[in-house]
């Protein structure tokens, strides 16, 4: 079980957590973007083996969203800070 | 050496190791005509078609690890084809046909069991989207059955049925065809009859990079040194990204671990396979006597293979609340495995994006019981550069056009 | 043999006897004895038979590693299937029993199946049974194999979980263990100590080393005394998780019925000490698994703490000097004791044991036990060649000792082979943790207490103020010499005793080609059993490297894998049984419903009234009831649980607008629109009505179970995509309770409420809200209706539900109001072809699919899954869309789940199935909603269907989804 750092609350246990997946550049304007730009947007994630960025909210604590780097093989946390 | 019981009294009573190896050492060669990367069940079924269905014998299948140690040395053994779509049902249909007759193909016993998979409804919106299910699998040919809340007791009288179940029995339905079938055994099987037709199985083997010459991918970079072939498969499962990244592209796939637990070794206890869709929980109790159980996924991607612990309190909570008997049982072993996780939760079977490369991939929590028609459609796509009919819809490009194969929701359960 | 209980020494307690029964039969033990130790105590040799050849078996070790003794254990409710006998604190009244050996134990029929074991080598199940297939074998194996029985009957105890933190967590109390403990309390460190037996001091309880001039199991009793911190005995610590976290299974005595017997423990440490010692191995030589062989420091441990001589005369295999040690205890406690050593010469200890009467054999090997059900004497390879045969009733043998490096392997940490002591030891974890003493392969005394200290001077801001005891001196010692399996030997020895797994077995992997340690394990079962290999993982890779000419690291190191020992399931899961596995909300007015006598379900985590039965009504009649009583008078449904999101903000309507499918900036203030909220795949994820209650001001209603994910979507768009939009969400679902009174007579029962609020079509139009009083509390009341009747929706501070219910109830006496149900509710929406989310939709549902195509067009702005809309399969002509059909037989009223199908090519196809079912009291007909393929051609074509469930097929018309009111006139009626 992780203890994350959230950038707002500070070190709290992985249960207060909710991971939304790979923080992905929404194309814009969309209606003008190719269906396979569509598609890359909606499906394709780099998946690290390794440092991964990804967005999780503070569910049950501040209600948060943050951009989170997290080493998915050895789960050690890398760093968390607000989203851009 | 053939298998047999004939053959077991006879090396009892002679040389008890003159078995020979179950499948050949081997080292790699400068080149080949095809090549599998990854040496699960999925690989080493691709090679072995690819050998008695193609005729391709010329054929490496490298490991990075030892065969059969990912996802199919450390799933939960289900077989099984109660899909919902009929592109579906047809692919695990033809896995589970395959695996009736695979002992006998393979000379190897794979102890298939078809003690009947069952899934339970815990409510009448269950039962309503069973019915649905149910529907749709007889009309795309699986022998499926509705149980009502009585027939279900008959077929799991432990399942929990007190006034206070948190979860109350509804019905459900079963595919007696559906069971468990040894894993290790289907790996090492398969690795044996391809080693027979000539299969070069080389482990400990990592592939480090992907050579090319412009779009198409000519040989591959290992720890074993440089080789070439004609065309690759890839069939690595949980690090199909990772290698993707290595040839250049990426996939719509997510890596977590999913966890599987086993109890201490029981008298028989439970027949079934059973599963509960509302606690994710499935059970099913090994020939050893192990109960073998399982849930959802851990939260969150992952390349470790282990399991975290309020995942396993999770799975394990699950399966309590529909067996409380099993509350007195002690847990053995945890253990994880990584699957890749596709955004519809259906498989991606064809081309990449790279010439001479095509894919065998993101079956999520499912490759076990499709190894014999993930191999079957690699070994066809090697062969012939083209889709079988029954891969098609499973291409890659699937996901421009939209026209995804959500089994989660067209089985009702809003993403 | 037989054992004997000393009269004194030990750690039992004889002035306390303890009564049980072995298989029906009465025995006497003492406070403090295990199981094992009892049974022993009691004469007890054949203690299982083993798991393939049903050979008999003994108790072989002292603890956890122990692969033999496991046993059937009932202590009142509590019952354990395959409990582990020298783990097991013994406890009056238990009920003990074998697992296995029909007629009994001793004459077990199945032991022919050992006379049949040169057809049953590993993997002999793969090479054969699958002719004509495995179910025809199947059934008779599963019964031979398998341990203990389980009960059937529902175990309905009560277990709780613990969490704790803190700045050292110390794993193993033996003297590492409480040397690191002692020192981090001194060190001002916030300390806890977690040992798995019921004593600290682990072998110093048996070594019989002096310390501080005292023995050290009283030294250890006093430094346990002085111990200043939380320390949980009879808690094994089983896992190590990510980021420290390690959970700890503790055994709670209790003679409470209702409560369990184990509490999970989930600790986080900021560091970790593993001083978690280290187990014996066994020797190989022939039949080594006779009854009456044991590991040499069980033999010892159960003379000095349990004052059970096991044996009279005893022969110790060794090769190393701590089988010494043991030889040195035994012939102490009145036993003629032998040792076999290998090496030609012993340390200092070699002296010391002669001097206490054990006679030693140099460079002699053990290589065989005689004896069927019970060691009788000891065949021995002399340093000469020769042979001899010594009687002896124990065959104890020290193979030297392997660390216990599960959880440190468990941390992510690697190991390394060391060739001094012949071992994997740890090497590098990623995680924050320390291994010191026999656990880290330091088997010196001293070296193992300076290991403790430097461990706690490491992390401890404060130095460690306590200084180390005095140690009595001890002698030189000579190395340990490998003896994995000496190929001379000819007979079966055994490599897992509980797998009955043979060096033969492995000697096939071999040759087999299944050589990695991983194929080693599975092919053979090696390690596999309920002990997980603590006795055998590293003399089967040793063997393994031996027969394939490999270095022993090379054959690779097998993964430990949780849990340490086996675990309690109950435990693990805690209080989240029952009730308590994932609560329900309740509604505010619950109790009214209850009194009304409503059946409950469960709806989206929400429990809720399915309908409200009178008398012996069955579910059909009160539905219809229900519903019926709603387009002729007035019905109450309880809404409370729908979503309240109250979204406020300069940017509210700019952001909704780009949130929603629907229009939303252009919607008027006090007026209400029915919306969908899609994914970002296009997929319709919520349906509700959106309020505005001002300009920079809406409130929300998500339907019931997708509130938490809207507000999330709502949070998660705003702080990622939007961040500069001035806007903010609360959600308000628990705070309000909410009323919904529909039917023809809800403007009368609501006129009598005394709120001043103008009624009047003209006020408070359909889809209009307004606020006022009523009954001394602020009230909002909106006109929406999901019935198709004249609505109101009447929303009220949460702690006034109840209230208002029973207040509304009584105001409608004289109009005939009914209480009304989701599933009455159900019936009412699908007339009017309202749909429900998830019922009628599913995760492919686009809006469009549902006939709401206009917002696609009309609205400029991107919205959420406005690009997913655009992509081929989605403006496909032939996607399933919402209809109604009406069966053919209007009385037939078809599952919902059937589907419709089509013939091609003789072949029937799937083109969708029905939603939603049911049999409309008003219309006298029977009601389907479906999504079907190029639904909406089928109605402008009047077309028929085919309708099939389960094998049966049935007609149906392709109609409009709304069979009810279709001019709405009903609304303002």
């Amino acid at each position: 079980m992780l203890i994350i750092p959230c950038p707002w609350c500070g070190p709290r246990a992985e249960q207060e957590f909710h991971f939304a997946g790979e923080p992905k550049a929404r194309p814009v304007p969309a209606e003008q973007v190719s269906d396979q730009t569509w598609a890359h947007y909606l499906y394709h994630r780099s998946n690290e083996k390794g440092a991964h960025r990804e967005l999780w909210s503070h569910a049950h604590g501040c209600g948060r969203w943050f951009v989170m780097e997290r080493d998915t093989h050895t789960h050690q946390i890398l760093s968390t800070k607000a989203p851009a | 050496m053939r298998y047999s019981a004939f053959n077991l009294i006879r090396h009892g009573l002679g040389n008890p190791l003159g078995w020979g190896p179950a499948w050949k050492p081997a080292s790699l060669k400068p080149s080949y005509d095809a090549i599998i990367i990854g040496g699960g069940g999925h690989g080493l079924a691709s090679a072995y078609y690819l050998a008695k269905n193609h005729g391709i014998r010329r054929v490496a299948v490298l490991e990075r690890g030892w065969i059969g140690g990912g996802n199919t040395g450390r799933n939960t053994t289900i077989v099984r084809s109660n899909y919902f779509f009929g592109e579906s049902a047809r692919l695990y249909d033809h896995a589970l046909k395959l695996y009736e007759g695979l002992s006998e193909d393979l000379n190897y016993n794979i102890m298939l069991s078809q003690r009947g998979v069952i899934n339970i409804a815990h409510s009448e919106h269950e039962m309503e989207l069973m019915t649905r299910s149910v529907n749709a699998m007889l009309l795309n040919g699986i022998d499926v059955e509705l149980l009502d809340r009585k027939q279900l007791l008959a077929e799991v009288p432990l399942a929990n049925d007190a006034p206070d179940a948190r979860f109350p029995l509804h019905g459900g339905f079963v595919q007696r065809r559906g069971g468990v079938a040894r894993h290790d055994a289907v790996a090492w099987g398969y690795a044996r009859a391809a080693s027979q037709l000539g299969v070069d199985i080389i482990q400990n083997c990592e592939v480090t990079g992907f050579i090319r010459d412009q779009n198409r991918i000519t040989g591959l970079e290992t720890t074993h040194g440089r080789v070439s072939a004609g065309v690759f498969g890839l069939a690595v499962a949980g690090h199909s990204s990772v290698m993707a990244a290595k040839a250049g592209f990426d996939l719509p796939l997510q890596s977590y671990a999913l966890q599987a637990m086993v109890s201490e070794p029981l008298k028989p206890i439970l027949h079934n396979v059973v599963m509960s869709g509302r606690t994710h929980a499935y059970v099913s109790q090994s020939d050893k006597g192990e109960l073998v159980f399982g849930a959802g996924l851990d939260l969150y991607p992952s390349y470790a293979q282990r399991g975290n612990l309020p995942t396993a309190q999770e799975i394990i909570a699950g399966l309590l609340e529909i067996f409380p008997a099993f509350r007195r049982l002690k847990m053995l072993r945890q253990w994880a495995g990584i699957v890749d996780v596709c955004w519809d939760y259906s498989p991606i079977i064809g081309p990449a994006p790279v010439d001479g490369l095509y894919l065998n991939c993101g079956w999520g929590t499912g490759g076990f019981k499709a190894i014999p028609a993930g191999g079957w459609l690699l070994a066809h796509l090697l062969a012939h550069g083209k889709h079988d009919p029954l891969s098609a819809p499973f291409d890659l490009t699937r996901f421009q056009t939209g026209a995804l194969i959500d089994e989660a929701a067209g089985a009702g359960i809003a993403h | 043999m037989t054992a004997t209980r000393l009269a004194h020494g030990g750690n039992i307690d004889r002035q306390k006897p303890i009564t049980f029964t072995w298989n029906g039969r009465v025995m006497t033990g003492f406070a403090g004895d295990t199981v094992a130790s009892a049974l022993l105590a009691n004469g007890v040799r054949i203690i299982g038979r083993s798991f393939k050849y049903h050979r008999p078996r003994g108790i072989m070790a002292a603890g956890a590693d122990e692969p033999n003794a496991l046993v059937d254990l009932t202590h009142g409710v509590r019952h354990e299937p395959n409990a582990r006998a020298t783990t097991v604190l013994l406890e009056d009244g238990m009920q003990i029993s074998v697992i296995q050996g029909w007629p009994n134990v001793d004459w077990d029929i199945f032991g022919v199946l050992d006379l049949f074991h040169r057809f049953l080598p590993a993997g002999f199940y793969y090479k054969s049974f699958f002719k004509p297939n495995w179910g025809f074998y199947e059934n008779a194996i599963r019964r031979m194999a398998g341990l203990g029985r389980a009960k059937t009957s529902a175990d309905r105890r009560k277990f709780d979980a613990r969490v704790d933190h803190c700045d050292v967590l110390i794993i193993g109390g033996g003297m590492a263990g409480i040397c690191a403990a002692r020192a981090a309390i001194s060190a001002g460190l916030n300390t806890i100590l977690v040992e798995d037996r019921p004593h600290l001091g682990g072998r110093l309880n048996w070594c019989g080393r002096v310390i501080d001039g005292m023995p050290a199991d009283q030294w250890a009793q006093q430094i346990a005394s002085d111990l200043n911190c939380r320390v949980l005995t009879n808690a094994v610590a089983f896992g190590y998780y990510d980021h420290n976290l390690i959970g700890v299974m503790e055994t709670v005595q209790t003679s409470d019925p209702d409560c369990g017997d184990a509490r999970l423990w989930q600790i986080r440490a900021r560091h970790v000490v593993l001083a978690t010692g280290a187990f014996e191995r066994p020797l190989l030589f022939a039949d080594n698994d006779r009854p009456g062989v044991m590991l040499a420091d069980a033999a010892l441990c159960y003379v000095r703490h349990y004052g059970v001589l096991v044996g009279d005369r005893i022969v110790i295999a060794t090769n190393n000097d701590s089988g010494y040690e043991s030889a040195i205890g035994l012939a102490q406690a009145g036993a003629e004791v032998t040792v076999v050593d290998i090496r030609p010469i012993a340390g200092g200890i070699q002296q010391r044991a002669e001097m206490v009467g054990v006679r030693v054999l140099p460079s002699a090997r053990v290589i065989k036990a005689i004896g069927r059900t019970a060691v009788t004497a000891v065949d021995i390879r002399t340093n000469r060649g020769s042979h001899i045969r010594i009687d002896a009733d124990i065959l104890a043998s020290s193979g030297g000792w392997s660390p216990a490096v599960h959880l440190f392997s468990q941390s992510g940490g690697k190991l390394r082979w060391d060739d001094g002591t012949l071992t994997f030891v740890p090497d590098q974890s990623p995680q924050a943790v320390r291994v010191i003493g026999a656990a880290n392969g330091t088997f010196d005394p001293a070296a193992s207490m300076s290991e403790a200290i430097a461990a706690i001077n490491a992390i401890a801001p404060e130095k460690v103020s306590w200084s180390l005891p005095a140690l009595s001196q001890t002698e030189k010692s000579v190395a340990i010499e490998a003896l994995w399996q000496d190929p001379d030997i000819i007979g079966r020895q055994w490599v897992d005793f509980q797998n009955d797994v043979t060096f033969k077995d492995i000697a096939l992997a071999a040759s087999e080609n299944y050589v990695s340690v991983e194929h080693l394990k599975r092919y053979t079962t090696l390690g596999m059993a309920t002990d997980q290999g603590k006795t055998s993982n590293v003399i089967g890779l040793a063997i393994m490297a031996q027969l394939t000419g490999r270095e022993i690291p090379a054959v690779g190191t097998t993964t430990f894998r949780p849990p340490f020992v086996p675990v309690s399931l109950g435990a693990m899961a805690g209080s989240r049984f029952g009730p308590l596995h994932s609560p329900l909300h309740q509604l505010p007015a619950h109790q009214s419903h209850q009194k009304l006598g409503a059946e409950f379900r469960e709806y989206g985590g929400w429990w809720r009234p399915a309908f409200y039965p009178r008398n012996s009504e069955d579910a059909f009649a009160t539905i219809q009831r229900e519903a019926k009583a709603v387009r002729a008078g007035v019905g109450l449904l309880d809404a409370s649980s729908l979503g309240k999101i109250a979204v406020r903000g300069k940017d509210a309507a700019e952001f909704l607008n780009l949130i929603y499918y629907n229009e939303l900036a252009k919607l008027k203030t006090g007026r209400l629109r029915y919306c969908f909220l899609l994914r970002e795949t296009g997929v319709v994820y919520d349906d509700g009505v959106v309020a505005r209650l001002a300009d920079d001001h809406y409130l929300l209603s998500p339907s019931s179970s997708h509130t938490k994910g809207v507000l999330d979507q709502l949070e998660l768009w705003h702080q990622t995509e939007y961040p500069s939009m001035q806007v903010s969400f609360h959600n308000l679902t628990s705070a309000y309770a909410t009323i919904s009174i529909a039917g023809p007579q809800s403007r009368t029962l609501l006129a009598r409420m005394e709120s001043g609020i103008d009624l009047s079509d003209q006020a408070l139009p359909h889809m209009s809200l307004t606020h006022g009083t009523m009954m001394g509390h602020k009230v909002q009341l909106a006109r929406v209706s999901f019935t198709g009747e004249r609505a109101y929706e009447l929303t009220m501070p949460a702690g006034q539900g109840r209230t208002f219910w029973e207040h509304l109830m009584n105001l409608g006496q004289d109009l005939g109001i009914t209480p009304i149900g989701i599933e009455s509710l159900s019936l009412l929406r699908a007339e009017k072809g309202y749909i429900l989310i998830g019922t009628d939709t599913d995760g492919l549902t686009l809006p469009v699919d549902l006939g709401m195509a206009g917002p696609l067009t009309a609205k400029k702005v991107d919205f959420v899954g406005k690009r997913s809309l655009l992509t081929p399969d989605a403006m496909r002509p032939d996607r399933r869309q919402l209809i109604g059909l009406r069966p053919t037989d209007d009385q037939f009223v078809p599952a919902v789940g059937s589907h419709a199908i089509l013939q091609v090519d003789g072949t029937r196809r799937s083109i969708g199935w029905i939603t939603s079912s049911a049999f409309s009291p008003h219309l006298n007909h029977t009601i389907c909603l479906a999504m079907i393929e190029g639904g909406r051609g089928l109605v402008e074509a009047n077309a028929h269907v085919t309708i099939f469930d389960r094998g049966k097929t049935t007609t149906a018309r392709a109609v409009e989804a709304c069979f009810f009111d279709q001019q709405g006139v009903r609304l303002n009626g």
